[in-house]
């Protein structure tokens, strides 16, 4: 990593400052979570799974039923009390992820699948109108497969090339080396934000600020990185941001594509349907206004208001606060595996967020996550969907601690036992 | 709870540290690929086909301990057996580790019997049973082996 970018990298650094939970607030929070309660395999659950996804409280299963028993209707159609009500609750829903974000505007929120289905939709939308053969669309070497593959259709389909930034030992993007890539035939940059493999945060605003220069548009996919840190897309001037619902302690099944309006406007349809239009004859079509124009169909009304609440759940701890909690956790997992013989720690970016990543003697990743299973332990093992980045390092998959605001201490103290008795099994 | 030591036998555990006719073959007629998507596990299945008989049996690749030790064992077991032979090897194979078959039923599986453990972790089937696929690929003249989704 350059000297520039860890001064940016600093700012992460002074928003740690801020401090964690206290013991009886952890215990707290533990208790809005209902599947944490738990046994599995007769232990008590410790789930460090939470880049997969992550649990969820109490106020977003309540409000997900409370929909369902009392307000389910279809929005934007019925004149009946139920409907209005339904549509009232998607509309806050809405503005709730525009003041997460501090987007300008509702209008700039568009809810989709999750932030795969965000990404398709840029590329089949913005990167079909706007990249022809010869463009180039640029990402980095530790992108999950959902910002590597929607390129390759696009990139494939018009001719176009897809470039690809490569990160170093650490796990770090490199930056000069993204400078140079960023040519005059670059139509869009994606770049994640924070890595889901390796915990690596990439220096976004720098690389948003380099593409602005040069008149490039940037998707961040921030699946990784709205769980742990505060996001603001208008201090970051982002042009697309993805996440997804589920790994912000929301539903499955909702996500969200925010886009300056701008973009949006000028963007032509994703899908057709119900809703997205203004007026339909065999002839012709006109569309509905940002962001209904691409929100075709009945949506996921309930995952809406769910997410909803997963977020005002998130802004009332405070992302600063869970986001220093959870740093110290990755300090103090990484300390402690560190003291492990054979074990290596993949990824070692000096801007982390959340995840340990790890290869253990020659126990293939596997194994060691069906032995932690046997003591009530949840990681993930595998490529996490980045391949090329498991490629990278030369292993064909590690095993994969991440954590979560209700993750404590103790849970990474039997991680390490678990990683023990899979040294005991193996022998 | 099932015992780790079900799953984990001291052959499946030796297999994979030392796995046997871990190389590729000079004189193969048949090789077929075989990854499990989920994972990343990969075997390369190489054979040397005398007709129908097997005469030589190798594989290459990596994965976990579980389709490792699947894949030495299973080149162990198959050396001179026949087309049809190994072919009801693995549909019993398969039997034994998804558990459509009682464990001790397996006796006639001779040494792969100790995979009957498998059957107690359904996300481990795929891991026993990738090398027997990628094998009957390379049976029938397929490049890629196919992993079937319910397994």
């Amino acid at each position: 990593m350059t000297a520039a970018a860890r001064n940016l990298g600093a700012g992460l650094q002074a928003e740690r400052h801020a401090v964690g939970f206290s013991a009886s607030e952890l215990k707290q929070i533990r208790a809005d979570f209902p599947i944490l309660r738990q046994k599995v395999h007769g232990k008590p659950l410790v789930y460090l799974d939470n880049a997969a996804t992550s649990q969820k409280p109490r106020a977003v299963i309540d409000a997900i039923v409370r929909y369902y028993e009392t307000t389910n209707a279809n929005i934007h159609r019925g004149v009946h009390f139920l409907s209005e009500h339904a549509t009232e609750e998607h509309d806050a829903a809405r503005r709730t992820v525009q003041k997460f974000l501090n987007a300008r505007s509702a209008s700039e929120i568009v809810f989709v699948r999750g932030a795969t289905e965000a990404i398709n939709l840029v590329a089949q939308s913005y990167g079909r109108a706007r990249v022809a053969s010869g463009d180039e669309v640029l990402i980095t070497g530790m992108e999950h497969h959902s910002d590597i593959v929607p390129w390759q259709l696009l990139c494939n389909e018009k001719g176009a090339k897809l470039r690809v930034a490569p990160i170093d030992d650490a796990g770090e993007l490199v930056f000069d080396e993204f400078a140079s890539l960023l040519g005059p035939r670059t139509r869009l940059v994606a770049v994640t934000h924070v890595s889901n493999a390796l915990g690596t945060v990439n220096p976004v605003r720098r690389i948003i600020e380099l593409a602005h220069e040069r008149k490039v548009p940037v998707l961040v996919d921030g699946a990784q990185a709205v769980p742990h840190m505060k996001v603001d897309v208008q201090e970051l001037d982002c042009d697309f941001y993805a996440f997804s619902g589920h790994k912000v302690y929301g539903p499955t099944g909702i996500g969200v594509l925010y886009g300056k309006a701008e973009l949006l406007n000028a963007m032509p349809p994703y899908q057709g349907g119900g809703d997205m239009i203004a007026s339909v004859t065999f002839e012709k079509s006109t569309y509905n206004k940002v962001p209904f124009k691409f929100e075709a169909g009945t949506p996921d009304i309930a995952g809406a208001i769910g997410l909803g609440a997963a977020l005002r759940y998130v802004s009332d701890l405070g992302l600063e606060r869970i986001g220093a909690h959870e740093h110290d956790l990755l300090e103090y997992a990484t300390g402690a595996v560190s003291g492990i013989p054979g074990l290596r720690i993949v990824g070692s970016a000096a801007e982390k967020a959340g995840v340990l990543s790890f290869i253990f003697e020659n126990i293939h990743p596997h194994d060691i996550g069906t032995i932690l299973d046997q003591e009530g332990i949840a990681i993930r093992t595998g490529h996490h969907c980045s391949q090329p980045v498991m490629r990278r390092f030369n292993i064909p998959a590690t095993a994969r601690a991440s954590f979560a605001m209700y993750n404590t201490r103790e849970e990474i103290d039997e991680l390490v036992r678990g990683i023990e008795k899979v040294r005991e099994v193996f022998g | 709870m099932s015992d780790l030591r079900d799953l984990y036998q001291e052959v499946i555990l030796e297999h994979s540290k030392a796995p046997r006719n871990f190389h590729g073959l000079a004189h193969a007629n048949h090789r077929a690929d075989g990854v499990n998507p989920l994972c990343g596990d990969q075997f390369t299945v190489y054979l040397h086909m005398d007709g129908d008989a097997i005469r030589d049996i190798s594989f290459e690749g990596s994965g976990c301990a579980i389709s490792k030790a699947s894949a030495s064992m299973m080149t162990q077991i198959l050396k001179g057996k026949s087309r049809a032979e190994a072919e009801k090897l693995f549909e019993r194979f398969h039997k034994l580790v998804t558990g459509e078959e009682p464990a001790k039923g397996g006796e006639d599986l001779g040494k792969l019997a100790v995979f009957s453990g498998v059957s107690e972790y359904p996300a481990r089937v795929k891991c026993a049973t990738l090398a027997w696929h990628t094998l009957h690929a390379a049976l029938v003249g397929e490049a890629e082996a196919v992993l079937p989704e319910d397994e």
